[in-house]
């Protein structure tokens, strides 16, 4: 009961020296001006209101028990229970698993594969054959995961696919590519490739641009290289890009792709399939666990979070510019 | 520059020519091969391991699938909602980022700060599942329409054209008695048709490539898009683990699952020419910010 009678005793006694109805009317005016631009932000505002801030407000069933028939906010709160029955689940050390591999997977092979195509790229003078492998290795970053997926099932499909045939012919063999759980990383690591060195090459590109041009010409008076500019010069002149890059993949880890992993995924791969986005799904919208899979989706945001400031904090000890 | 190559330099180069030619041509193979799958018969396809070129010219996978009810009625729904849903996406983006490129108006920051969190922060898919849910949009196309309304990146650049325009086109246009709406109407829109064109493409193909929003949203398959109808048609019955599928179900001839995907990437390659000029500018631009 005291704390409402200080804040009114407060209110009283700063009214008066306050300029509030000033204020207040310069609002007013401000307002009736601009009416048309407040009027036009309206939908806008409402947008992120319904859809984006909402959401972030449902998180809490993530702390409760959801009824759908109680609503969000009449269902009982659990606290820490949906996360305690997580870490306890034996899925937890798989998804953590399955996740983390295709996530160092991605950045020990897809991140230097671009890094490489786009020095390679730039050491291309002739400027025809650099613009037509760019316009052709670009092209399949605008296909949906639904198409690669559609076509790795084709390519790689048992007794008919191009790529069955292929491997029978080299090495004899019969691989069931698409349900050998074996061969779920490798095909999800190839469409990853696939998919997206080529466009990924556009940034390392425009910061080669950037590396200034008469070290090379030092170097070249000095004797050195191709290998040897490209280690000395081209290499530390695009360092800043590498690490900002990096610190993103990182941030980026733990989503794994939610179409392509689900596209991928089937009732023989599930054991090495699962990760953290498609658990969420396959638990929460086929199961309808709904506050057990919201605690597990914030599970994910929270570590993803801790990941990319932790990876900026260490690029900066290193010394080295971070993103923020 | 000139570069004094030596032997080793040359030999590299020869390589490398070699080599990023056949990174070009393998990029492309996947493609060429459904393409041309798409116009063979079945007979050759199994036949064939592997072709770029048909022997036999062949347009019954597009006939079968334009005689295909569910076919038809997944691609005419697909153009619908990526038409209509460009257009809203564009509206809601438009005229928001037009107030808060007025660097006067109140509120505006906090209104800019509140954009850039939900970039970083998102409720997930489960809250947003369910927000659709109580709004009763399950199973309306507005749902693969209204929760991607405005793309926080693409709203911060076009707000930052917005503030490079002249001030003075404006204040002339004000002196005349023209509206805030009006201004934006007859100004600023015309003097924008290149950067909104970049944007309704982004739009575009997000709604048009858009997979997981008819997954969890439209569970009656008659409201299915071309994304959903592909899934259906190209995945192997047998490896669907997902329960989405009748077990009686008898995968579709080869043949088909080509024509299937050659009509879902037509228009994103009759549009690729625009699409690798402006999101590679898009593209920096982002990271520059970034």
């Amino acid at each position: 009961m005291a704390a409402p009678v200080i804040e009114t005793k407060a209110g009283e006694r700063v009214a008066p020296v306050a300029p509030a109805p000033r204020k207040r009317r310069g609002l007013a005016v401000h307002l009736a001006h601009y009416k048309w631009l407040y009027l036009l932000l309206l939908p806008g505002v409402l947008y992120f209101a319904v859809f984006r801030y909402a959401p972030m407000y449902g998180v809490v069933i993530a702390f409760k028990d959801y009824v759908p028939f109680l609503g969000i906010n009449e269902s009982p709160w659990v606290g820490f229970q949906h996360f305690q029955d997580f870490f306890a689940n034996p899925d937890f050390g798989r998804l953590l698993g399955n996740t983390l591999i295709l996530a160092f997977l991605n950045l020990g092979i897809a991140f230097p594969l671009t890094i490489v195509l786009a020095l390679l790229l730039n050491e291309v003078r002739l400027s025809i054959l650099k613009r037509t492998v760019q316009t052709l290795v670009y092209i399949p970053h605008f296909l949906s995961w639904t198409i690669v997926a559609s076509l790795s099932f084709l390519l790689f499909a048992l007794d008919i696919g191009p790529m069955f045939h292929f491997i029978n012919g080299l090495l004899g063999t019969d691989i069931d590519f698409l349900s050998d759980p074996a061969w779920f990383r490798p095909l999800i690591i190839l469409q990853e490739i696939w998919k997206n060195t080529g466009w990924g090459t556009i940034i390392f590109l425009a910061a080669l641009a950037g590396v200034d041009q008469d070290q090379y010409e030092a170097a070249i008076i000095d004797g050195a290289g191709r290998f040897r500019r490209v280690w000395h010069i081209t290499l530390p002149g695009i360092r800043s890009t590498i690490i900002v890059m990096l610190i993103l993949a990182i941030g980026q880890m733990l989503n794994t792709g939610f179409e392509q992993i689900y596209l991928m995924t089937n009732a023989l791969n599930r054991g090495v399939a699962d990760v953290f986005d498609t658990y969420v799904y396959f638990v929460g919208i086929t199961q309808g666990a709904y506050s057990y899979s919201t605690a597990v989706g914030l599970f994910k945001s929270l570590v993803g979070i801790v990941l990319i400031f932790g990876t900026n904090w260490v690029a900066k000890r290193f010394n080295q510019s971070g993103l923020f | 520059m000139k570069i004094h190559n030596t032997r080793g330099g040359r030999i590299f180069d020869a390589a490398n020519y070699v080599f990023l030619t056949a990174i070009g041509v393998i990029t492309l193979l996947p493609f060429v091969y459904v393409f041309a799958g798409s116009f063979a018969n079945e007979a050759e396809i199994t036949r064939r391991a592997f072709f770029v070129w048909p022997e036999q010219f062949s347009f019954a996978s597009y006939e079968y699938i334009f005689s295909t009810p569910s076919f038809v009625r997944a691609l005419v729904t697909t153009v619908l909602v990526t038409a209509v849903g460009t257009v809203v996406q564009l509206i809601f983006t438009v005229t928001m980022a037009y107030p808060l490129a007025k660097r006067n108006l109140r509120g505006r920051q906090l209104i800019l700060s509140l954009v850039v969190f939900a970039m970083v922060f998102s409720g997930g898919m489960i809250p947003t599942f369910l927000l659709v849910k109580e709004l009763g949009l399950l199973n309306s196309y507005w749902a693969l329409i209204l929760p991607a309304a405005i793309n926080p990146f693409s709203l911060i650049i076009i707000k930052n054209f917005f503030q490079e325009l002249p001030a003075e086109l404006e204040e002339s246009a004000k002196m005349d008695g023209a509206t805030e709406v009006g201004i934006l109407w007859r100004i600023i829109l015309p003097l924008s048709k290149p950067v909104l064109a970049t944007f309704a493409l982004f739009y575009a193909v997000g709604i048009w490539n858009d997979f997981m929003s008819p997954l969890l949203y439209l569970s009656d398959n008659s409201k299915w898009t071309l994304q959903m109808y592909l899934r259906q048609v190209t995945a192997a019955s047998d490896l669907l683990g997902t329960g989405d599928v009748d077990p009686n179900y008898i995968p579709p001839a080869q043949g088909i699952k080509f024509a299937v995907i050659v009509v879902a990437t037509l228009p994103i390659l009759l549009f690729y020419p625009f699409l690798q000029k402006h999101f590679a500018k898009g593209m920096l631009i982002g990271s520059v910010k970034g």
